[in-house]
């Protein structure tokens, strides 16, 4: 269970200053919102105030004419010529309704003005008939039969093709006999019932969107994106205008987590833009960000564990209800069915997921979406069996740990994976070994999984005359890439850290490129910055073999030197001799690194002390272990597994989206929707294991997003401790707390 | 139309004169009129400090001053804080820590990290939390933000020591 040896690297391993550091420490680094183009003009986006209401009419004659006012756009201009809305039913109404609003905040209308306060101004007398209907705001109850119907013509999949619903689908796992093994004799179980709310990802820049639509139907659009060449796919689809006509330039983006795959603001700017014939830039406010993007989904899920009294897990079920919000179209839970169990080598298993439409915004991603759900019912339960055999819990996550080999999350084997040595790493962790001492104050731990994507990447390098590079890459840094990125290259083509320049363009000037997402980037595109760094390193053996008269498989390459017989050169000589007096020489690397890649496993340790007079859990210690499998930068791992924890720790304490009975959200400011402060968290201690993934030419493995799924099950592990009451609804907030140890108290 | 008033002030040294509607906030008359795009909107509401400036020594967040008030006061924003092509020793600390990842929330955190230090050069671990309470990170989970404001308290102090 030793972590293998690592190999020697040079430039891996190593904590540089990234390239696009200096633009960010001094405010120069252009963001979403910093777009400025000459004679722009401000769009505002009319939303609607009911959870769930049929459109009668817009009436926006008002708004046209006031003075300043250019466009107006509704859900009507979002149908392109000769297509019909059921072409891209859901994405386009998502982004404007045209018939029926199925959230709050869901938009109506636009306007484009000469200032932002016109256009709000303008906004405001848009007139919009609404016929409000009952909303469903809760998982369980909308799967009922009297529920309120979202969509009328919305069937179960693979379901009576008669009968109306809110369940887009009933996804079924079984392994084994789940049922019989956990009705053997000297099977201890253990079960209950949890429940998560919707969250945001939380992210500090609020959308933003500017486009200019050319004449000659050229349309340019500057965003704040995780993915640049899914949001001109997108924009492409819902406008029915064709690809070659969108340029998509990502600026700086302030943040994601999944929250910014998806399109919002990217049409309505352009199609403004074509109506007005000026630029027009788009911004969100942060109760649009909130109301109106897309959360990750509320849960409702049952589970129940048995096993021998040696402590060996047999038998796992869950049922997992998941939200989708106002459309079918995403499909958490059958993600929930692939990594409930991830951590674990169970023979008998079966799980129930429901992807459930609900009267709020159409959820998307969160960092290893829909895993810390269903780790804060499963690593609670793994806690109570725990106690219940009287094993530690961290021996009995070792017991039953997963491992090459083991039946994965996609059914077929995993390969070398760290979930061991995570474990392990707790267990031999100064903060484990370190007694808890105090009244009020609890330990608790957690593991968790999620998947490593692969997807498609596309890079290009240019060798310049003085022998540095330039790496031209399209996938949008958010939180250090073109530092990973440049890493990898200069260790591959042996040349410095410093010597590499990278670049993030637009979508005209790069190969394709998915999303930032899916802790892809720094392994995925990471593969094809390496195989552009093999094809250089072949590109330029061969112009050496001319020169040097040499057959160019007589040329090798080690260490950053060229060499054949008693002749050498370093990658700088070489570029000087070849481009600086030759033609210049860029080469691409594209890769597709296929969709779940190698596992990402995390481990946490939290130290809380409850107060019983406010019900307020502060945490106190914080030790997070993952496995980087080879950590490049490894600042930028650490800060991905402190990031991680700190938004499991909002979300296990604080963060929900509260409504009222009428589908409006309350706390729509980050007053209310209290993300953690520098006071809510300590420092949170790292430790990287390194057990190197055998998909990537360096063993990377991607590190952002295990490190939000054990935090909530962590902390609830640690209330129990000091209270002695395990929490069954999050967030844990002092009322929460209270209220349920008072129950205990009575 | 309302009728806007002449504003005059100094923004990082310079003077500047501007035109303002009397509602409208510092921040948007720095992003929108002054072009001065490094203090960011998170909220606009004063919850995130994103826009975090120094007005005559006190920190504010410019969403929730009017830009009217800053009449005849000194300014500084992020884009003042460096000292021509020298970085702030915050901001070497803030690169040295990676003490960032998407960036956005980074100018404010720098311009109140710089508000506090100037004040209390001393200050600890614990002054500096409750003082950066008041801006939302939500990449960092804030540990490398506070060490680099610790180092960076340690570069300043070194700094006076050697002027």
């Amino acid at each position: 269970m030793t972590a293998p040896e690592k190999p020697a690297y040079r430039v891996i391993g190593t904590r540089p200053v990234r390239p696009d550091g200096i633009d960010k420490v001094t405010g120069r680094a252009v963001y979403g919102a910093d777009v400025r183009l000459p004679g722009m003009l401000r769009g505002i986006v009319l939303r609607s105030p009911h959870a769930h209401a049929n459109i009668r009419g817009i009436d926006a004659s008002r708004a046209l004419a006031l003075p300043g006012v250019k466009a107006v756009i509704t859900g009507a201009d979002l149908v392109p010529p000769g297509k019909t809305l059921a072409d891209v039913p859901d994405l386009a109404s998502n982004l404007m309704a045209t018939t029926k609003v199925y959230y709050r905040g869901q938009a109506v209308a636009a306007v484009a003005a000469t200032s932002e306060e016109i256009a709000r101004q303008a906004a405001r007398l848009i007139e919009v008939d609404y016929e409000v209907l009952p909303a469903v705001l809760d998982v369980r109850e909308a799967m009922l039969p009297a529920a309120p119907i979202l969509h009328a013509g919305l069937r179960t999949r693979g379901g009576d093709p008669n009968t109306q619903t809110n369940i887009i689908a009933h996804h079924v796992m079984a392994v084994g006999d789940a049922e019989a093994a956990m009705a053997g004799a000297d099977i201890v179980t253990v079960e209950g019932e949890f429940k998560t709310s919707m969250v945001h990802q939380g992210y500090i820049e609020p959308h933003a969107s500017t486009a200019t639509w050319n004449p000659d139907g050229q349309i340019t659009i500057w965003t704040s994106t995780q993915g640049s060449f899914p949001a001109r796919q997108n924009t492409s689809a819902v406008l029915g205008h064709p690809i070659s006509k969108i340029k998509v330039i990502p600026t700086e983006i302030g943040g994601g987590f999944g929250g910014k795959i998806a399109i919002y603001l990217e049409p309505v700017a352009a199609l403004l833009a074509r109506k007005s014939g000026k630029p027009v830039k788009v911004q969100m406010d942060r109760a649009d960000v909130f109301e109106a993007t897309g959360p990750t989904p509320g849960t409702s899920i049952r589970a129940k564990l048995g096993a021998t009294k040696d402590g060996r897990i047999v038998a796992a079920i869950a049922d997992m209800a998941y939200e989708t919000g106002g459309y079918p179209i995403a499909t958490p839970a059958n993600y929930a069915t692939m990594v409930a169990f991830s951590c674990y080598d169970i023979e008998n298993l079966k799980m129930d997921g429901w992807d459930v439409v609900v009267n709020k915004p159409r959820t998307q991603d969160y960092r290893a979406p829909s895993s810390p759900a269903a780790a804060f019912a499963i690593e609670q339960l793994v806690d109570e069996l725990s106690e219940k055999l009287g094993i530690d819990p961290l021996a009995l996550r070792l017991k039953n740990s997963a491992r090459e080999g083991t039946r994965g999350p996609m059914g077929m084997p995993y390969r070398r994976i760290g979930h061991e040595e995570c474990v392990q790493a707790a267990l031999d962790s100064d903060h484990y070994r370190s007694p808890l001492e105090g009244a009020n104050k609890g330990r608790g731990v957690a593991s968790g999984f999620w998947f490593n994507v692969g997807l498609r990447s596309s890079v290009s390098v240019t060798v310049q005359p003085d022998g540095t590079v330039s790496l031209i890459e399209g996938s949008t840094d958010i939180g250090g890439t073109r530092a990973s990125l440049a890493m990898q290259l200069a260790e591959t083509i042996g040349v410095a850290y410093e010597d590499v320049k990278p670049t993030v363009v637009d979508t005209d000037s790069v190969g394709y490129n998915d999303v930032t997402a899916g802790s892809r980037v720094t392994f995925g595109t990471g593969m094809a910055v390496v195989e552009a760094g093999k094809n250089l390193i072949k590109e330029m053996s061969g112009r050496l073999a001319g020169a040097w008269s040499v057959p160019p498989e007589e040329i090798t390459f080690n260490a950053g030197t060229f060499s054949a017989g008693d002749k050498s050169m370093t990658f700088k000589q070489a570029a000087e001799a070849t481009v600086g007096r030759g033609p210049g020489l860029t080469v691409s690397g594209s890769v597709n690194a296929g969709f779940l890649q190698g596992g990402g496993f995390a481990h946490h340790i939290v130290d809380v002390e409850v107060d019983p007079e406010t019900g307020k859990v502060q945490v106190l210690r914080y030790t997070t272990v993952q496995d980087a499998g080879t950590a490049v930068h490894p600042a930028y791992v650490e800060g991905q597994m402190q990031g991680g924890a700190a938004q499991g720790i909002g979300w296990a304490l604080n963060e929900e989206y509260y409504y009222d009975d009428n589908g409006r959200m309350a706390n729509s400011t980050y007053l209310d929707y209290r993300i953690p402060t520098t006071l809510d968290v300590p420092m949170i201690d790292t430790i990287i294991v390194e057990v190197p993934n055998p998909l990537h030419p360096y063993g990377v493995r991607g590190v952002g997003e295990p490190g939000i799924v054990p935090p909530l099950a962590a902390i609830a592990n640690a209330v129990y401790r000091a209270t002695g009451v395990r929490q069954h609804q999050l967030p844990m907030s002092p009322r929460r707390i209270l209220e349920t140890t008072d129950a205990m108290k009575a | 139309m309302t009728d806007k008033l002449h504003i005059q002030t100094t923004i990082n040294g310079e003077e500047v004169e501007f035109l303002a509607a009397p509602g409208q906030s510092l921040l948007a008359a720095l992003r929108d009129d002054l072009g001065l795009t490094g203090s960011k909107e998170g909220c606009n509401n004063g919850n995130c400090g994103a826009c975090n400036v120094i007005l005559d020594g006190a920190l504010v967040n410019a969403c929730c001053v009017l830009a009217p008030e800053v009449n005849g006061k000194q300014l500084v924003t992020i884009e003042g804080v460096a000292d021509g092509a020298n970085l702030h020793p915050l901001q070497q600390a803030f690169l040295e820590h990676a003490a960032l990842q998407c960036g956005i929330c980074t100018p404010g955190f720098i311009v109140a990290a710089k508000a506090l230090l100037e004040a209390e050069p001393n200050a600890d671990e614990d002054r500096i939390r409750h003082w950066l309470a008041g801006n939302l990170c939500r990449c960092t989970g804030y540990d490398k933000i506070v060490r680099a404001v610790l180092d960076g308290a340690d570069r300043m102090r070194a700094a006076t020591a050697a002027s």
